[in-house]
């Protein structure tokens, strides 16, 4: 008996091995260090520029440091501006070109915080969850419930392409839809883009889900006498309801951070405002809005809306896990 | 009110008192009365035939065994009786097929309807993903009843009937998932039971079970004996033997492999002395 080292070629056998898992742990770590950079450097950064103002306060403008806020009663401008020269220099040579002073956009201090953010896509993306749950349910019942039918085939393919078109291009439908004919931008049209954005997502999952259900629990309705409708919301759903609350959260947590359908319908609002029929504030376009700023300390805040809405997908993420490890009870 | 209405009404409305009336009907019809019927009854899964005119008569309140090796068609004889083919497309059945001389695949029949009246015991036990108490009283709510306490009533009744009472007792809000397979198994026949229905099928209850679930379970069936019509697909020739009135023995023909009724007598009379030469030979092992 040879059960020994001594087999054909083992150690050439042994190296394949050993190279080929070197190879995917080697590739594994190249595809997780950028997200714990990424998730490393929001959390550090964004983490260091909180403070109890962010999450209380709405937007404010930016102050000259130290200040106080004090005003030179002369010229009305900040105290700090005082030593400023803003007559525009002297008239001696009118030809000679005016230079203002450069201002130290260093010495800027930011204020305020992002309240109206958080409000705001708490509040645009719950809408938006609103109207695509049902919508979204009901088309993924009828995508798992009545598969072969034409217009299942067709409503699965444009659910396929919904689902990865470019957000921006939602942003457009939002905006010729709602924003133009509404003659305002308004949280309502944002909520209702992020709705086109999150349709295909439950009703895909929730009809993958749906065909998990064993083909046995729905014969076992049917011989109860149990109509076809009946079976399916008292049986099939609750079955998989499970993977269909993950999916509606996922939703949400997708929703909660699109950009791009947000910028052409909800046009952002500097103030606290709760009216989804006004322009409204959200936290990925204030980090646009701030990384764009002129003053470091914006710049700043912009890693502060970054850090939250991470915490936000992270937190709904982390949901997810709890709502399916203890819901155990389902097939 | 039309007949359809009240037909509706007598189904849907009250369950007491249609329980109360088919007590009343078995009463009145004499055990051993034809129950279900069919005369050359054949049936189709598009172009194939699965089942080549079977005529035979179920008796009412007994056990009736359907054995035979695999593919003769005994299971889709039994799913025709409630109609589970409905939703398969291409199947379709010819012939006459009747439930108390009321045709089952008559144009106005609801299956529905039908299979409030047919219960039916899958081959793995399949427990909707809800609690014990409302897997059995799911049939009750399917049929409109909201008093509670007559659910709760007939929930115990079922359960006991079903032999499982004492065992979950005390965890009717447990989830019927987390019972054994031999529970589980018993806790979908409370679930048929629980709504009374006239007949009740079962499609190799057994299979999936170890030996002493198995006896539990047979032993359910001769306690449901005479209460129901019981119609069951079985391989274990001794489970037919054991718990059957009468056993059918079926075999698909080599040539058409369409399922054939080849001999249905008392049980007793076909497994010690069967008419037909290949029941003999199916009984002693030397083919299928």
């Amino acid at each position: 008996m040879t059960l020994q080292t001594n087999m054909l070629n083992y150690g050439g056998r042994r190296v394949v091995d050993r190279t080929l898992r070197g190879c995917t742990v080697v590739a594994t770590a190249i595809a997780i260090i950028p997200l714990v950079l990424i998730i490393g450097y929001v959390l550090v950064v964004g983490g260091s520029s909180l403070n109890v103002a962010f999450f209380t306060q709405t937007y404010m403008p930016p102050v000259p440091a130290d200040s106080g806020g004090a005003v030179d009663p002369a010229t009305g401008l900040p105290a700090d501006f005082a030593g400023i020269d803003v007559s525009g220099g002297t008239l001696a040579d009118p030809n000679a070109p005016v230079v203002p002073a450069e201002p130290d956009l260093t010495q800027i201090q930011a204020q305020g915080g992002v309240l109206h953010g958080i409000v705001g896509t708490l509040l645009i993306t719950l809408v938006g969850l609103l109207f695509a749950l049902p919508i979204g349910l009901m088309a993924g019942i009828f995508l798992a419930e009545y598969p072969s039918n034409s217009l299942a085939t067709g409503i699965r393919f444009c659910c396929d392409v919904l689902s990865g078109a470019p957000s921006i291009v939602i942003g457009v439908v939002g905006y010729t839809l709602l924003v133009q004919q509404a003659r305002t931008y308004s949280g309502l049209a944002g909520a209702v883009a992020i709705t086109f954005l999150m349709v295909p997502t439950i009703a895909r999952t929730t009809e993958e889900m749906l065909k998990l259900v064993p083909h046995a629990v729905r014969e076992a309705a049917m011989a109860m006498g149990a109509p076809k409708w009946y079976g399916t919301l008292t049986v099939v759903v609750p079955t998989a309801l499970t993977g269909i609350v993950t999916g509606a959260l996922l939703a949400f947590a997708r929703g909660a951070g699109e950009t791009a359908p947000l910028l052409l319908t909800i046009q952002g609002n500097s103030n606290l405002s709760y009216d989804l029929l006004a322009p409204m504030a959200a936290l990925p376009l204030l980090t646009y809005k701030y990384i764009e700023s002129p003053f470091p300390a914006e710049n700043q805040l912009a890693w502060g809306t970054a850090f939250v809405l991470l915490l936000l997908v992270l937190g709904v993420n982390l949901l997810v896990r709890v709502v399916t490890t203890r819901i155990k009870g389902g097939v | 009110m039309s007949d359809a209405q009240a037909k509706q009404m007598a189904l849907v409305g009250g369950f007491a008192s249609t329980a109360a009336a088919r007590a009343q009907a078995r009463e009145a019809a004499a055990v051993g009365a034809t129950k279900i019927e069919a005369r050359a009854f054949s049936f189709f899964y598009g172009a194939f035939q699965a089942l080549d005119a079977i005529t035979i008569a179920i008796p009412q309140g007994e056990v009736t065994a359907l054995i035979g090796p695999s593919g003769c068609g005994k299971s889709t004889l039994l799913r025709a009786i409630n109609r589970m083919h409905d939703t398969t497309p291409g199947a379709r059945a010819e012939g006459v097929l009747t439930l108390d001389d009321g045709p089952i695949y008559g144009a106005e029949v609801d299956p529905i309807l039908l299979r409030r009246r047919v219960g039916m015991v899958f081959q793995r036990p399949n427990p909707f993903a809800k609690s014990i108490f409302d897997n059995v009283a799911y049939g009750l709510r399917v049929l409109g009843e909201r008093n509670r306490s007559v659910i709760s009533e007939r929930v115990e009744w079922a359960l006991r009937r079903a032999a499982l009472w004492a065992e979950v007792k005390d965890r009717l809000k447990a989830p019927g998932t987390a019972l054994s397979g031999g529970q589980q198994q018993r806790l979908c026949i409370a679930r048929a039971i629980a709504t009374t229905p006239e007949v009740l099928l079962m499609d190799e209850p057994c299979s999936a079970l170890d030996p002493i679930a198995t006896l539990k379970v047979e032993d359910l069936i001769n306690e449901l004996r005479g209460e129901f019509t019981i119609l069951m697909v079985t391989h274990n020739m001794q489970q037919a033997a054991r718990v059957s009135d009468h056993t059918a023995f079926m075999l698909m023909d080599a040539q058409t492999r369409a399922g054939n009724l080849v001999e249905f007598s008392p049980t007793g009379q076909l497994f010690t002395n069967p008419k037909d030469q290949r029941t003999e030979a199916y009984l002693s092992g030397r083919f299928g």
